[in-house]
């Protein structure tokens, strides 16, 4: 219902092959809709705004005391997780059971994963359940860009090795967002470990997007051989105006958001780190730092948290703290994800054949 | 916007609008352009050429007049009346015609706003545009609840909208309120309240505008492209 015009038949009669986009600058956007969620570099800003404006109406749906919707009844989700995750997988399988879908979880150590079965295998294995929705984690980047060349079913990338976690960045934009407003030339400090994170690039890419201006800022050791310090970078790293800080307080000085990132403590045997006192000394969010960045800035973090290393716990649960906001966020904007993804039927997903 | 350049003769009449000439022979130069300045919002608040002014601000606002005080004549219980729109244009409906029970009997019925859309049996639909947070000011259970919607067409926004506000209690009673009822009924749901009927044909289209959003009053008929 785009309008109040109630009209006899569908307005959006037209779908060409599935699977591939036409430009969303082209007239009709919406004749070939999308149907993998697998990184947002392929997004534009006004897909990006539609997810989040469409995430708002979730929000409150997620709000009530009967929080079910009839909206993808008969549909089926699997979360597919090669990693542990608590937040992320709970908040699909939330999302995925108020829509009214039914949801089935599949960790790697509790199922035939564990016995040695293939990634490809796994799948075809699923597929063959005939499933609407695959959320996959993996610690291989890339991972859920192999499944979607093998699937029928729309693939959510829930997070893939150091690449990309897209759902993340949207609940980190929409946080944002509602306290905010319009993203456009606010400055975003992210701090810590932009080596390994895939949330770091996808946030880097998804605040840009939406015309921030982003900054990072960690241990030479945890930034990519080219990146220098003091810099900022230009096109040909991918990552077109994004500035290195020379150190954490020249990133978070009049930033509007503090985003501080887990040390993942499983990495520390590189040696990138001399210690996680120093790391904390150096780089950590505390009150000081904070008091560095805008009045009414935000403090955010992706979880989990590891409590006075990259943050100190009187921040972290102080009054800028978003943290548990930007959880809240995730049921709301995967809701969004997920139904974009999956609300039109199974054959009509897969377009070629079923026209009729 | 610029100013859009209409190849048939055309006039403009007191909305905004274009339409064809009905003098004939035509009074008017081929070069006739029409000013579209107006907030654009979705395709249906373009304005076509061909459209037909079947209600005007005027109209309207005399419909709605009526319909509030058919809802004071139906609800004994009118304090605990709840006025439910249905996104986008049935919103702004049931503010006015809120806004109407308040002057005419000094008290002001809550009215809040549903976004029916999840509920929907053809849930592609609802992809077209973002879904918007509902907002139900009140406690429903034990009130009577009018829906308030721009067109009644099908009637499946209506079992959506029925169906998504049971969860929100057991409404005493849930009556509709629509400005226009165009026929063709695809379900058993007929209208309490109706501003005008209006007989149609599947291929036509009623473009419902209202000041808050399209910036101006006027109920279309035109033929559906």
């Amino acid at each position: 219902m785009t309008t109040s015009s109630k009209t006899g038949k569908t307005s959006r009669a037209t779908r060409t092959r599935s699977g591939t986009r036409t430009s969303p600058n082209q007239a009709d956007m919406m004749a070939d809709p999308r149907r993998h969620l697998l990184d947002l570099d392929d997004l534009d800003a006004l897909e990006i705004e539609g997810l989040l404006n469409s995430a708002e109406g979730m929000l409150e749906i997620a709000g009530r005391d009967v929080r079910k919707t009839p909206a993808l009844r008969g549909k089926t989700i699997i979360t597919l997780f090669y990693e542990n995750s608590t937040r992320t997988r709970v908040s699909f399988e939330q999302a995925g059971k108020i829509l009214g879908a039914d949801v089935i979880n599949v960790a790697a150590s509790t199922s035939s994963l564990s016995k040695g079965e293939s990634l490809l295998n796994t799948v075809k294995t699923l597929e063959a359940m005939q499933i609407d929705a695959l959320v996959v984690r993996h610690p291989h980047s890339g991972a859920p860009y192999f499944i979607a060349n093998h699937t029928d079913a729309s693939v959510v990338n829930a997070g893939d090795g150091t690449h990309a976690h897209p759902t993340q960045s949207l609940l980190d934009l929409f946080t944002v967002r509602k306290h905010l407003g319009d993203l456009a030339g606010k400055r975003i400090a992210i701090v810590g470990d932009i080596l390994y994170s895939r949330v770091a690039r996808s946030d880097i890419i998804a605040f840009q997007k939406m015309g921030a201006e982003v900054v990072v800022s960690c241990p030479n050791t945890l930034l990519p051989d080219e990146w220098q310090p003091g810099s900022i970078l230009g096109q040909q790293t991918g990552f077109e105006n994004l500035e290195i800080a020379r150190n954490v307080d020249e990133a978070v000085e009049g930033a509007d958001v503090v985003m501080a990132l887990r040390i993942q403590q499983e990495r520390q045997e590189a040696g990138h780190l001399p210690s996680l006192r120093e790391y904390s000394d150096r780089w950590g969010i505390n009150s000081r730092r904070m008091a560095m960045a805008h009045d009414g800035a935000l403090l955010m973090h992706p979880g989990p948290m590891n409590e006075g290393v990259e943050i100190a716990s009187d921040v972290a649960h102080g009054v800028q703290s978003v943290i548990e906001e930007q959880v809240r966020s995730g049921v709301a904007v995967r809701m969004a994800v997920l139904y974009a993804l999956c609300a039109r039927s199974r054959s009509a997903r897969n377009g070629a054949g079923t026209e009729n | 916007m610029t100013d859009r350049k209409i190849d048939a003769c055309s006039v403009i009449v007191a909305t905004g609008h274009a339409r064809i000439c009905d003098l004939d022979p035509c009074q008017h130069g081929k070069d006739f352009f029409v000013p579209v300045n107006r907030p654009v919002i979705g395709r249906a608040s373009v304005a076509n050429e061909i459209d037909k002014v079947v209600l005007t601000g005027d109209d309207i606002r005399r419909a709605l007049t009526r319909i509030s005080h058919e809802i004071l004549e139906q609800n004994r219980a009118a304090r605990d009346l709840v006025l439910v729109g249905l996104h986008t244009r049935g919103v702004h409906l049931a503010k006015r015609l809120g806004d109407n029970i308040e002057k005419f009997e000094g008290f002001a019925p809550a009215v809040g706003s549903l976004d029916p859309r999840l509920w929907r049996d053809d849930p592609d639909k609802a992809l077209d545009q973002p879904l918007q947070p509902s907002e139900i000011p009140t406690e429903v259970t034990d009130r009577p609840v009018v829906i308030v919607d721009d067109v009644l067409y099908t009637g499946r926004t209506v079992r959506a909208a029925m169906e998504a506000l049971l969860d929100f209690g057991r409404a005493k009673r849930i009556q509709l309120a629509v400005l226009v009822d165009r026929g063709h009924r695809e379900l058993p749901i007929r209208p309490d309240y109706v501003g005008k009927n209006i007989p149609t044909a599947h291929g036509e289209r009623v473009q419902v505008r209202i000041t808050e959003i399209d910036g101006e009053d006027a109920v279309l008929l035109g033929r559906e492209r």
